[in-house]
Protein backbone atom coordinates (compact mmCIF):
# COMPACT_ATOMS: atom_id res chain seq x y z
CA UNK A 1 0.00 0.00 0.00
CA UNK A 2 1.85 3.47 -1.01
CA UNK A 3 0.60 6.87 1.25
CA UNK A 4 -1.15 9.38 -1.36
CA UNK A 5 2.02 12.34 -1.41
CA UNK A 6 -1.02 14.76 -1.22
CA UNK A 7 -2.33 14.01 2.51
CA UNK A 8 -0.07 15.07 5.17
CA UNK A 9 -0.25 12.31 8.00
CA UNK A 10 0.38 12.35 11.67
CA UNK A 11 2.54 9.91 13.94
CA UNK A 12 -1.45 9.04 15.41
CA UNK A 13 -2.04 7.37 12.18
CA UNK A 14 -4.57 9.92 10.93
CA UNK A 15 -3.97 12.17 7.64
CA UNK A 16 -5.53 15.20 6.13
CA UNK A 17 -6.36 16.24 2.10
CA UNK A 18 -6.54 19.91 1.56
CA UNK A 19 -9.60 21.22 -0.52
CA UNK A 20 -10.04 24.35 -0.90
CA UNK A 21 -10.22 26.12 2.73
CA UNK A 22 -11.03 22.42 4.31
CA UNK A 23 -9.37 19.74 5.44
CA UNK A 24 -10.87 16.09 4.90
CA UNK A 25 -9.60 13.62 7.85
CA UNK A 26 -9.19 9.88 7.46
CA UNK A 27 -7.52 7.27 9.50
CA UNK A 28 -4.60 5.65 7.62
CA UNK A 29 -3.92 2.05 6.01
CA UNK A 30 -1.41 1.11 8.87
CA UNK A 31 -4.03 1.89 11.59
CA UNK A 32 -6.87 -0.31 9.96
CA UNK A 33 -4.19 -2.56 9.80
CA UNK A 34 -3.59 -2.31 13.58
CA UNK A 35 -7.10 -2.23 14.79
CA UNK A 36 -8.31 -5.00 12.58
CA UNK A 37 -12.29 -5.75 11.85
CA UNK A 38 -13.76 -2.28 12.67
CA UNK A 39 -17.46 -2.63 14.14
CA UNK A 40 -18.01 1.28 15.32
CA UNK A 41 -17.13 5.18 14.58
CA UNK A 42 -18.00 7.71 17.04
CA UNK A 43 -17.50 11.15 14.86
CA UNK A 44 -18.17 14.91 16.12
CA UNK A 45 -21.91 16.54 14.43
CA UNK A 46 -21.41 19.31 12.42
CA UNK A 47 -20.77 22.47 13.70
CA UNK A 48 -18.17 20.88 16.72
CA UNK A 49 -15.26 22.83 17.32
CA UNK A 50 -12.01 20.70 17.41
CA UNK A 51 -8.19 21.21 18.26
CA UNK A 52 -5.24 19.56 16.80
CA UNK A 53 -4.33 16.90 18.68
CA UNK A 54 -7.24 16.51 20.66
CA UNK A 55 -9.94 13.39 20.22
CA UNK A 56 -11.77 13.97 17.26
CA UNK A 57 -14.33 10.85 18.06
CA UNK A 58 -13.44 7.02 17.74
CA UNK A 59 -13.53 4.09 16.20
CA UNK A 60 -13.96 0.65 17.54
CA UNK A 61 -12.59 -2.80 16.45
CA UNK A 62 -13.54 -6.14 17.68
CA UNK A 63 -10.81 -6.22 19.64
CA UNK A 64 -10.14 -2.39 21.22
CA UNK A 65 -11.29 0.69 21.14
CA UNK A 66 -9.05 4.32 19.70
CA UNK A 67 -9.19 7.74 20.09
CA UNK A 68 -9.11 9.65 16.71
CA UNK A 69 -7.23 12.68 17.22
CA UNK A 70 -7.72 15.46 14.87
CA UNK A 71 -4.77 16.16 12.63
CA UNK A 72 -5.71 20.07 12.74
CA UNK A 73 -8.06 22.73 14.42
CA UNK A 74 -11.47 23.91 13.02
CA UNK A 75 -14.90 23.77 12.74
CA UNK A 76 -16.38 20.41 11.65
CA UNK A 77 -18.24 21.45 8.31
CA UNK A 78 -19.45 17.93 7.23
CA UNK A 79 -19.44 13.95 8.85
CA UNK A 80 -19.48 11.06 6.81
CA UNK A 81 -22.80 9.48 7.90
CA UNK A 82 -22.48 6.06 5.53
CA UNK A 83 -19.55 4.70 8.04
CA UNK A 84 -22.82 4.93 10.57
CA UNK A 85 -24.40 2.03 8.43
CA UNK A 86 -20.87 0.53 7.02
CA UNK A 87 -18.21 0.72 9.61
CA UNK A 88 -16.21 -1.95 7.57
CA UNK A 89 -15.11 0.60 4.62
CA UNK A 90 -12.91 1.95 7.11
CA UNK A 91 -11.10 -1.45 6.69
CA UNK A 92 -11.88 -1.53 2.57
CA UNK A 93 -11.44 2.33 1.71
CA UNK A 94 -9.12 3.90 4.59
CA UNK A 95 -7.92 6.84 1.94
CA UNK A 96 -10.66 6.64 0.00
CA UNK A 97 -14.65 6.58 0.67
CA UNK A 98 -13.95 6.22 4.42
CA UNK A 99 -13.05 9.53 4.76
CA UNK A 100 -14.36 10.57 8.55
CA UNK A 101 -14.80 14.16 8.52
CA UNK A 102 -14.17 17.75 6.89
CA UNK A 103 -12.91 20.98 8.78
CA UNK A 104 -13.03 24.12 8.19
CA UNK A 105 -9.12 25.02 8.55
CA UNK A 106 -8.62 27.80 11.33
CA UNK A 107 -5.01 27.53 11.57
CA UNK A 108 -3.91 26.14 7.89
CA UNK A 109 -0.30 26.62 9.30
CA UNK A 110 -1.13 23.50 11.12
CA UNK A 111 -0.36 21.13 8.53
CA UNK A 112 3.07 22.07 8.01
CA UNK A 113 3.32 20.45 11.48
CA UNK A 114 2.60 17.32 9.89
CA UNK A 115 4.24 13.82 7.90
CA UNK A 116 4.83 13.64 4.24
CA UNK A 117 4.02 10.47 2.30
CA UNK A 118 7.52 9.39 2.41
CA UNK A 119 7.85 10.04 6.03
CA UNK A 120 4.55 8.27 7.25
CA UNK A 121 5.83 5.79 5.06
CA UNK A 122 9.87 5.49 7.09
CA UNK A 123 7.94 6.04 10.41
CA UNK A 124 5.53 2.71 9.84
CA UNK A 125 8.19 1.21 8.33
CA UNK A 126 10.07 1.79 11.27
CA UNK A 127 7.93 1.00 13.93
CA UNK A 128 6.52 -2.25 12.67
CA UNK B 1 3.88 4.25 23.84
CA UNK B 2 4.58 1.45 25.66
CA UNK B 3 8.60 0.96 27.19
CA UNK B 4 10.99 -1.50 24.72
CA UNK B 5 11.10 -4.61 26.75
CA UNK B 6 12.26 -7.73 26.01
CA UNK B 7 9.74 -9.76 24.93
CA UNK B 8 9.74 -13.69 25.06
CA UNK B 9 9.30 -15.38 21.87
CA UNK B 10 7.79 -19.07 21.49
CA UNK B 11 9.41 -21.46 18.43
CA UNK B 12 7.03 -20.75 15.77
CA UNK B 13 7.72 -16.77 15.58
CA UNK B 14 9.22 -16.79 12.11
CA UNK B 15 6.14 -18.74 10.83
CA UNK B 16 3.71 -16.11 12.03
CA UNK B 17 6.00 -12.92 11.30
CA UNK B 18 6.14 -14.71 7.58
CA UNK B 19 2.16 -15.47 7.49
CA UNK B 20 1.41 -11.53 8.62
CA UNK B 21 0.06 -11.82 11.51
CA UNK B 22 -0.12 -8.59 13.96
CA UNK B 23 1.83 -9.00 17.03
CA UNK B 24 1.07 -7.94 21.31
CA UNK B 25 2.27 -8.27 24.31
CA UNK B 26 0.82 -11.19 25.83
CA UNK B 27 1.97 -11.40 29.71
CA UNK B 28 5.26 -11.13 28.53
CA UNK B 29 5.10 -12.94 25.57
CA UNK B 30 4.82 -11.92 21.86
CA UNK B 31 1.87 -13.52 20.62
CA UNK B 32 0.35 -13.07 17.49
CA UNK B 33 -3.20 -11.37 18.00
CA UNK B 34 -4.41 -12.10 14.52
CA UNK B 35 -3.53 -13.14 10.62
CA UNK B 36 -6.13 -12.34 8.26
CA UNK B 37 -8.84 -11.15 10.96
CA UNK B 38 -10.23 -11.73 14.11
CA UNK B 39 -13.84 -12.34 12.82
CA UNK B 40 -12.49 -14.29 9.78
CA UNK B 41 -10.57 -16.31 11.53
CA UNK B 42 -13.11 -17.08 14.28
CA UNK B 43 -15.57 -17.98 11.88
CA UNK B 44 -13.04 -20.21 10.08
CA UNK B 45 -12.78 -22.38 13.67
CA UNK B 46 -16.70 -22.79 14.33
CA UNK B 47 -17.41 -23.80 10.62
CA UNK B 48 -13.80 -26.06 9.52
CA UNK B 49 -10.60 -25.45 11.36
CA UNK B 50 -7.80 -23.05 12.59
CA UNK B 51 -4.48 -23.90 14.00
CA UNK B 52 -3.60 -22.01 17.14
CA UNK B 53 0.04 -21.57 18.51
CA UNK B 54 -0.35 -21.56 22.55
CA UNK B 55 3.33 -22.37 23.46
CA UNK B 56 3.42 -19.38 26.00
CA UNK B 57 0.87 -21.43 28.53
CA UNK B 58 3.47 -23.07 31.17
CA UNK B 59 3.66 -26.93 32.25
CA UNK B 60 4.08 -28.23 35.28
CA UNK B 61 4.72 -32.24 36.20
CA UNK B 62 3.95 -33.69 39.88
CA UNK B 63 5.80 -37.03 40.36
CA UNK B 64 6.60 -39.58 42.79
CA UNK B 65 4.27 -41.81 45.13
CA UNK B 66 2.91 -38.78 46.90
CA UNK B 67 1.73 -36.64 43.46
CA UNK B 68 -1.78 -37.21 43.90
CA UNK B 69 -1.73 -36.07 47.53
CA UNK B 70 -0.01 -32.97 46.56
CA UNK B 71 -2.01 -32.24 43.69
CA UNK B 72 -5.33 -32.79 45.40
CA UNK B 73 -4.45 -30.43 48.38
CA UNK B 74 -3.46 -27.62 45.70
CA UNK B 75 -6.36 -27.86 43.09
CA UNK B 76 -10.49 -27.63 43.86
CA UNK B 77 -11.12 -30.51 41.94
CA UNK B 78 -11.15 -34.03 42.84
CA UNK B 79 -8.25 -35.40 41.28
CA UNK B 80 -8.63 -39.21 42.75
CA UNK B 81 -11.88 -39.39 40.23
CA UNK B 82 -9.19 -39.00 37.17
CA UNK B 83 -8.64 -42.32 35.60
CA UNK B 84 -4.89 -42.93 34.00
CA UNK B 85 -5.44 -40.60 30.48
CA UNK B 86 -7.94 -37.97 31.83
CA UNK B 87 -8.02 -34.71 31.89
CA UNK B 88 -9.52 -31.53 34.57
CA UNK B 89 -10.11 -28.61 34.45
CA UNK B 90 -9.71 -26.93 38.22
CA UNK B 91 -8.83 -24.52 40.20
CA UNK B 92 -5.46 -23.15 42.29
CA UNK B 93 -6.63 -21.36 45.03
CA UNK B 94 -5.54 -19.04 47.99
CA UNK B 95 -6.13 -19.89 51.77
CA UNK B 96 -8.98 -17.03 51.41
CA UNK B 97 -10.55 -18.86 48.24
CA UNK B 98 -9.46 -16.45 45.41
CA UNK B 99 -7.61 -17.68 42.51
CA UNK B 100 -3.82 -18.07 41.96
CA UNK B 101 -4.79 -19.79 38.58
CA UNK B 102 -7.22 -21.95 36.44
CA UNK B 103 -5.50 -24.70 35.01
CA UNK B 104 -5.81 -28.40 33.06
CA UNK B 105 -4.93 -31.45 35.23
CA UNK B 106 -3.61 -34.68 33.26
CA UNK B 107 -3.32 -37.92 35.01
CA UNK B 108 -0.64 -39.13 32.98
CA UNK B 109 -0.24 -42.28 35.68
CA UNK B 110 -0.89 -42.75 38.86
CA UNK B 111 2.12 -41.49 40.37
CA UNK B 112 2.19 -38.54 37.48
CA UNK B 113 0.34 -35.52 36.55
CA UNK B 114 0.69 -33.11 34.18
CA UNK B 115 -0.77 -29.26 34.61
CA UNK B 116 -1.26 -27.07 32.40
CA UNK B 117 -0.97 -23.49 33.38
CA UNK B 118 -1.88 -19.77 32.11
CA UNK B 119 1.52 -19.00 30.69
CA UNK B 120 1.75 -14.92 33.03
CA UNK B 121 1.11 -17.46 36.02
CA UNK B 122 3.08 -20.24 35.19
CA UNK B 123 6.35 -19.18 37.55
CA UNK B 124 3.82 -17.91 40.54
CA UNK B 125 2.01 -21.07 39.96
CA UNK B 126 4.87 -23.61 40.36
CA UNK B 127 6.15 -21.58 43.83
CA UNK B 128 2.44 -22.13 45.11
CA UNK B 129 2.44 -25.72 44.91
CA UNK B 130 6.14 -26.30 45.89
CA UNK B 131 5.13 -24.03 49.20
CA UNK B 132 2.68 -26.68 49.56
CA UNK B 133 4.82 -29.84 48.62
CA UNK B 134 4.92 -31.22 52.33
CA UNK B 135 4.62 -34.54 50.67
CA UNK B 136 7.93 -35.06 49.36
CA UNK B 137 6.76 -35.02 45.06
CA UNK B 138 8.61 -33.90 42.86
CA UNK B 139 7.31 -30.94 41.20
CA UNK B 140 9.17 -30.04 37.74
CA UNK B 141 9.08 -26.47 36.30
CA UNK B 142 8.37 -27.98 32.54
CA UNK B 143 7.55 -25.21 30.36
CA UNK B 144 10.86 -25.37 28.42
CA UNK B 145 10.52 -28.65 27.17
CA UNK B 146 7.09 -28.45 25.75
CA UNK B 147 5.18 -26.07 22.61
CA UNK B 148 1.77 -26.38 22.46
CA UNK B 149 -0.51 -26.67 19.34
CA UNK B 150 -4.49 -26.50 19.23
CA UNK B 151 -5.94 -27.49 16.15
CA UNK B 152 -9.61 -26.55 16.91
CA UNK B 153 -12.99 -26.78 14.71
CA UNK B 154 -15.49 -29.66 13.32
CA UNK B 155 -12.60 -30.60 11.10
CA UNK B 156 -9.85 -30.92 13.68
CA UNK B 157 -10.16 -34.10 13.96
CA UNK B 158 -9.94 -34.93 10.15
CA UNK B 159 -7.10 -32.46 9.78
CA UNK B 160 -5.09 -34.22 12.55
CA UNK B 161 -5.50 -37.47 11.41
CA UNK B 162 -3.35 -36.98 8.85
CA UNK B 163 -0.52 -36.80 10.64
CA UNK B 164 -1.07 -39.82 13.43
CA UNK B 165 -1.88 -43.41 13.67
CA UNK B 166 -3.20 -42.54 17.10
CA UNK B 167 -7.69 -43.47 16.92
CA UNK B 168 -8.52 -39.76 17.50
CA UNK B 169 -12.15 -40.83 17.50
CA UNK B 170 -11.41 -43.22 20.66
CA UNK B 171 -10.08 -39.65 22.79
CA UNK B 172 -13.21 -38.86 24.63
CA UNK B 173 -13.41 -34.84 25.60
CA UNK B 174 -11.39 -34.32 28.45
CA UNK B 175 -9.30 -37.27 28.01
CA UNK B 176 -5.61 -37.61 26.39
CA UNK B 177 -3.25 -40.23 24.87
CA UNK B 178 0.60 -40.00 24.35
CA UNK B 179 1.56 -40.96 20.89
CA UNK B 180 3.39 -39.35 17.82
CA UNK B 181 2.47 -36.19 15.73
CA UNK B 182 4.37 -36.38 12.34
CA UNK B 183 6.24 -39.19 13.58
CA UNK B 184 7.63 -37.82 17.15
CA UNK B 185 6.22 -37.89 20.55
CA UNK B 186 3.32 -36.01 21.25
CA UNK B 187 0.95 -35.69 24.19
CA UNK B 188 -2.47 -35.45 22.19
CA UNK B 189 -5.58 -34.13 24.62
CA UNK B 190 -9.39 -33.82 23.51
CA UNK B 191 -9.46 -30.12 24.99
CA UNK B 192 -9.88 -26.74 24.04
CA UNK B 193 -10.83 -23.21 24.81
CA UNK B 194 -12.98 -22.39 21.66
CA UNK B 195 -15.90 -24.20 22.43
CA UNK B 196 -15.76 -26.48 19.29
CA UNK B 197 -13.98 -29.88 18.93
CA UNK B 198 -10.63 -30.11 18.56
CA UNK B 199 -7.25 -31.05 20.09
CA UNK B 200 -4.00 -29.82 21.92
CA UNK B 201 -1.00 -30.97 20.95
CA UNK B 202 1.99 -31.37 23.42
CA UNK B 203 5.26 -31.78 21.72
CA UNK B 204 9.22 -30.60 22.03
CA UNK B 205 9.64 -27.20 21.23
CA UNK B 206 12.42 -28.45 18.65
CA UNK B 207 9.78 -29.89 16.40
CA UNK B 208 6.66 -27.13 16.73
CA UNK B 209 8.14 -25.04 13.79
CA UNK B 210 7.68 -28.49 11.53
CA UNK B 211 4.36 -29.75 12.85
CA UNK B 212 2.80 -25.94 12.34
CA UNK B 213 3.31 -26.04 8.94
CA UNK B 214 2.44 -29.73 8.51
CA UNK B 215 -0.59 -28.95 10.40
CA UNK B 216 -1.22 -26.35 7.84
CA UNK B 217 -0.58 -28.46 5.18
CA UNK B 218 -2.83 -31.35 6.11
CA UNK B 219 -5.80 -28.57 7.47
CA UNK B 220 -5.45 -27.12 3.50
CA UNK B 221 -7.90 -28.92 2.11
CA UNK B 222 -10.56 -28.21 4.56
CA UNK B 223 -9.87 -24.45 4.40
CA UNK B 224 -7.70 -24.41 7.84
CA UNK B 225 -6.16 -20.74 8.84
CA UNK B 226 -3.92 -20.18 11.46
CA UNK B 227 -5.54 -18.15 14.56
CA UNK B 228 -4.27 -15.92 16.87
CA UNK B 229 -5.01 -14.40 20.50
CA UNK B 230 -8.03 -12.57 19.29
CA UNK B 231 -9.59 -15.13 17.53
CA UNK B 232 -8.71 -17.13 20.82
CA UNK B 233 -10.45 -14.45 22.74
CA UNK B 234 -14.22 -14.41 21.18
CA UNK B 235 -14.28 -17.71 20.84
CA UNK B 236 -13.53 -18.46 24.27
CA UNK B 237 -16.26 -15.54 25.79
CA UNK B 238 -18.69 -16.91 23.22
CA UNK B 239 -18.34 -20.45 24.89
CA UNK B 240 -18.12 -18.94 28.35
CA UNK B 241 -14.94 -19.68 29.57
CA UNK B 242 -12.97 -17.98 32.12
CA UNK B 243 -10.07 -15.97 31.47
CA UNK B 244 -7.46 -15.29 34.53
CA UNK B 245 -6.87 -11.49 34.71
CA UNK B 246 -10.53 -10.66 33.60
CA UNK B 247 -13.61 -13.35 35.35
CA UNK B 248 -10.88 -15.15 37.81
CA UNK B 249 -8.10 -13.34 39.50
CA UNK B 250 -6.70 -13.17 43.36
CA UNK B 251 -9.93 -11.53 44.61
CA UNK B 252 -12.43 -14.06 43.01
CA UNK B 253 -13.77 -17.16 44.26
CA UNK B 254 -14.74 -20.19 42.60
CA UNK B 255 -18.71 -19.74 43.35
CA UNK B 256 -18.32 -16.03 42.41
CA UNK B 257 -17.01 -17.33 39.22
CA UNK B 258 -20.02 -19.34 38.47
CA UNK B 259 -17.51 -21.85 38.81
CA UNK B 260 -18.86 -24.16 41.51
CA UNK B 261 -18.46 -27.19 39.75
CA UNK B 262 -14.62 -27.46 40.06
CA UNK B 263 -15.25 -27.47 43.32
CA UNK B 264 -15.43 -30.42 45.37
CA UNK B 265 -15.47 -29.49 49.18
CA UNK B 266 -16.47 -33.88 49.97
CA UNK B 267 -13.19 -34.51 48.65
CA UNK B 268 -11.24 -33.87 52.09
CA UNK B 269 -8.77 -30.96 52.58
CA UNK B 270 -7.52 -28.74 49.94
CA UNK B 271 -5.94 -25.11 50.74
CA UNK B 272 -8.78 -22.59 50.24
CA UNK B 273 -11.41 -25.00 51.28
CA UNK B 274 -12.28 -23.79 54.55
CA UNK B 275 -12.97 -20.63 53.01
CA UNK B 276 -14.97 -21.87 50.12
CA UNK B 277 -17.12 -23.74 52.95
CA UNK B 278 -17.90 -20.79 54.79
CA UNK B 279 -18.83 -18.90 51.44
CA UNK B 280 -21.60 -21.65 50.12
CA UNK B 281 -22.84 -21.73 53.48
CA UNK B 282 -23.18 -17.66 53.82
CA UNK B 283 -23.65 -17.58 49.57
CA UNK B 284 -21.85 -15.27 47.72
CA UNK B 285 -22.55 -11.23 47.53
CA UNK B 286 -21.79 -11.67 43.68
CA UNK B 287 -21.48 -13.54 41.07
CA UNK B 288 -21.10 -13.42 37.27
CA UNK B 289 -23.63 -13.49 34.28
CA UNK B 290 -23.36 -13.37 31.08
CA UNK B 291 -25.03 -10.11 29.13
CA UNK B 292 -25.97 -8.41 25.76
CA UNK B 293 -25.93 -4.97 25.07
CA UNK B 294 -29.54 -3.73 23.87
CA UNK B 295 -28.18 -0.24 22.91
CA UNK B 296 -25.48 0.85 20.92
CA UNK B 297 -21.88 -0.16 22.18
CA UNK B 298 -19.52 -2.34 23.54
CA UNK B 299 -19.02 -3.40 27.49
CA UNK B 300 -15.58 -3.75 27.91
CA UNK B 301 -13.12 -5.36 30.38
CA UNK B 302 -13.29 -2.69 33.03
CA UNK B 303 -16.75 -0.88 32.43
CA UNK B 304 -18.51 0.02 35.23
CA UNK B 305 -22.48 -1.39 35.07
CA UNK B 306 -25.33 0.22 36.83
CA UNK B 307 -28.80 -1.23 38.15
CA UNK B 308 -31.18 1.24 38.13
CA UNK B 309 -28.68 4.13 37.93
CA UNK B 310 -26.34 2.87 40.28
CA UNK B 311 -22.84 1.34 40.49
CA UNK B 312 -23.47 -2.19 40.75
CA UNK B 313 -20.57 -4.14 39.40
CA UNK B 314 -18.11 -4.11 36.23
CA UNK B 315 -17.57 -6.10 33.02
CA UNK B 316 -15.17 -8.46 33.08
CA UNK B 317 -14.75 -9.25 29.40
CA UNK B 318 -16.72 -7.52 26.64
CA UNK B 319 -16.80 -7.76 22.46
CA UNK B 320 -19.15 -8.54 19.44
CA UNK B 321 -20.01 -12.23 18.96
CA UNK B 322 -18.92 -13.12 15.71
CA UNK B 323 -20.96 -16.36 15.71
CA UNK B 324 -23.98 -14.49 16.98
CA UNK B 325 -23.61 -10.45 15.83
CA UNK B 326 -23.99 -9.42 19.22
CA UNK B 327 -22.63 -7.55 21.37
CA UNK B 328 -22.27 -9.74 24.28
CA UNK B 329 -19.86 -9.62 27.72
CA UNK B 330 -19.98 -10.94 30.83
CA UNK B 331 -20.06 -9.06 34.12
CA UNK B 332 -20.03 -9.16 38.37
CA UNK B 333 -23.34 -8.03 39.42
CA UNK B 334 -24.84 -8.60 43.19
CA UNK B 335 -25.69 -12.43 43.46
CA UNK B 336 -29.31 -11.40 44.06
CA UNK B 337 -29.62 -9.71 40.46
CA UNK B 338 -27.37 -12.25 38.66
CA UNK B 339 -30.53 -13.70 36.32
CA UNK B 340 -31.39 -13.92 33.32
CA UNK B 341 -33.78 -10.97 31.56
CA UNK B 342 -32.00 -8.06 34.31
CA UNK B 343 -32.16 -5.03 32.24
CA UNK B 344 -28.89 -2.90 33.08
CA UNK B 345 -26.65 -0.08 31.83
CA UNK B 346 -23.30 -0.41 30.67
CA UNK B 347 -20.95 2.81 31.29
CA UNK B 348 -19.63 2.69 27.84
CA UNK B 349 -16.81 6.07 28.10
CA UNK B 350 -19.04 7.90 30.33
CA UNK B 351 -22.58 7.59 28.49
CA UNK B 352 -24.91 4.83 29.98
CA UNK B 353 -25.96 2.17 27.38
CA UNK B 354 -28.85 -0.53 27.88
CA UNK B 355 -28.00 -3.82 28.48
CA UNK B 356 -29.78 -7.17 29.60
CA UNK B 357 -28.55 -10.36 31.70
CA UNK B 358 -28.84 -13.24 29.39
CA UNK B 359 -28.36 -16.91 29.90
CA UNK B 360 -25.04 -18.64 29.40
CA UNK B 361 -22.73 -20.18 27.33
CA UNK B 362 -23.60 -17.75 24.42
CA UNK B 363 -22.89 -19.79 21.93
CA UNK B 364 -22.48 -24.09 22.34
CA UNK B 365 -21.76 -26.49 19.14
CA UNK B 366 -24.39 -28.69 17.96
CA UNK B 367 -23.91 -31.97 19.43
CA UNK B 368 -22.46 -34.35 16.36
CA UNK B 369 -23.82 -38.16 16.28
Amino acid sequence: MTYPENFRYTKEHEWVRVEGDLGVIGITNHAQQELGDIVYVDLPKPGTLVEQGKSLGSVESVKAVSDIYSPVSGEVVEVNESLGQSPEKLNQDPHGTAWLVKIRLSVPDQLKSLLSAADYQAYVGAES
Amino acid sequence: MAQPVCLKRTPLHTAYVSLGARMVDFGGWEMPVQYSGIVDEHLTVRRAVGLFDVSHMGEIEVRGPEALRLVDCVTTNAVSKLHVGQAQYSGLLYEHGGFVDDILVHKVADDHFFLCVNASNQEKDFEHICRANQFNAQVEFASDRYSQLAVQGPLALRTLAKLTAVDLASIGYYWFTDGAVSGVPARIARTGYTGEDGFEIYVAPAEALRIWHELLEAGREFGIKPCGLGARNTLRLEAKMALYGHEIHASITPYEADLGWIVKLDKGEFIGRSALARQKEQGVGRKLVGFEMRGRGIGRDGYEVRLDGSPAGWVTSGSPSPSLNRNIGLCYLPASEARPGRRLEVMVRNQPVEAETVATPFYKRAKTA
